[in-house]
């Protein structure tokens, strides 16, 4: 079992390619097809709790299944192999691309890299904005976005202190100007 | 000692406001390691999140694991992954009965929507820094060939992010050496 276990979130970590979210179709490969721990129901309902979590989400999975499966031990190894091997590989790829830092075709390459991760990560901001849009509405999307570029791009305030005080904003009340609030509120 | 626990800050915070997996964590962490803790340079950090894409597996436990493991050795990586994960793990085994109320509740639709906004920016600002040092690094035109041909790759003709990262540094190796 504990094998089993191991095996099942190694390979789902090890064949992720994107990251974590792109996972999760392997976990439930493994979970629900292969060793059949979980039913499709319970699956999804694992999932959606996860969701309901801030923090890295197929960690939130693999522990939680871990645990059911075979308590803490379970939880151990399920994060191990998540984790572990994939850790294991960046830093190894690092320390070789550092070992050879002074080269300048290795320069080079490192210089090219940055404006691909610039263009990856305005997608994912914008990508971020439509999904915003869609259950915000333009105009409370639009102003949240003012508010933080002022406060976090002018001065400075920490995000985290940003997000915290949204999320306990959401947790409470309802938004404002919000078209769609009613299907969010059903 | 106190770096251990500058360690499980850096990534405790993130970690538990970084509602979304990885997208919302990236600009949240290198907010902590580049501009609060100024433990590496933006083009450093450029660098970790390049290699992190290309490597198959969790990408925020891989930036974790790693930068524990260069700021102090294996059991500063396990600080660094500890913080990451624990928190919202703790949460999901020991409240369960809790968040089964709220699993489809307007509450945890509401706060996954209302900071989407804020990460489009804080990814926004993030880009830009990127696009800037890039810029005083290797000049205008380079900069400006790399983010087109990097646009019309991922976006346009939607071609694997490992294959154009690899073509980039074969740009890097043959034109920015």
């Amino acid at each position: 079992m504990l094998g089993q276990i191991f095996l099942g979130f190694f390979r789902a970590s090890i064949f992720g390619y994107g990251g974590g979210p792109s996972s999760i179709p392997l976990v439930y490969k493994e979970v629900v097809d292969k060793y059949q721990w979980l039913s499709d129901e319970e699956f999804s309902d694992v999932l959606a709790l996860a969701n309901c979590l801030p923090g890295p989400i197929s960690t939130k999975m693999a522990g939680y299944i871990g645990y059911k499966l075979a308590g803490v031990i379970g939880l151990l190894i399920a994060i191990i192999a998540t984790v572990v091997p994939t850790v294991f590989l960046m830093i190894v790829f690092i320390e070789i691309i550092n070992s050879y830092k002074e080269y300048p075709m290795v320069e080079g390459m490192i210089q090219a890299v940055s404006p691909i991760v610039g263009v990856m990560l305005l997608s994912l901001a914008y990508s971020f904005f439509k999904n915003a849009k869609v259950d915000l509405g333009w105009r409370l999307t639009i102003g949240l976005c003012i508010v933080s570029f002022v406060v976090y791009g002018i001065l400075h305030i920490h995000p985290a202190l940003i997000i915290g005080i949204l999320l306990v904003y959401g947790f409470f009340f309802k938004l404002p100007f919000n078209k769609s609030s009613k299907e969010i509120e059903n | 000692m106190v770096i251990y626990w500058y360690i499980f800050l850096a990534f405790f915070f993130p970690g538990i406001v970084g509602y979304g997996g990885g997208p919302a964590y990236i600009p949240l962490v290198q907010t902590e390691l580049v501009e609060h803790y100024q433990w590496f340079t933006v083009e450093e950090f450029g660098q970790m999140l390049a290699v992190a894409n290309t490597l198959p597996g969790p990408i925020v436990t891989k930036i974790a694991g790693l930068v524990g493991y260069q700021l102090g050795g294996v059991f500063v990586a396990f600080v660094a992954l500890f913080a990451t994960i624990a928190p919202s793990l703790t949460v999901m085994i020991f409240l369960l009965g809790v968040l089964y109320k709220f699993k489809d509740s307007p509450q945890v639709k509401r706060m996954t929507s209302i900071i989407r906004p804020t990460l489009a920016i804080l990814l926004g600002v993030l880009a830009y820094q990127f696009f800037s040092s890039s810029w005083k690094g290797v000049g205008i035109i380079h900069t400006l060939i790399l983010m087109a041909a990097g646009t019309l790759l991922l976006e346009k003709w939607k071609v694997n992010p490992t294959w154009v990262i690899v073509g980039s540094l074969v740009y890097g190796a043959i034109f920015l050496a």
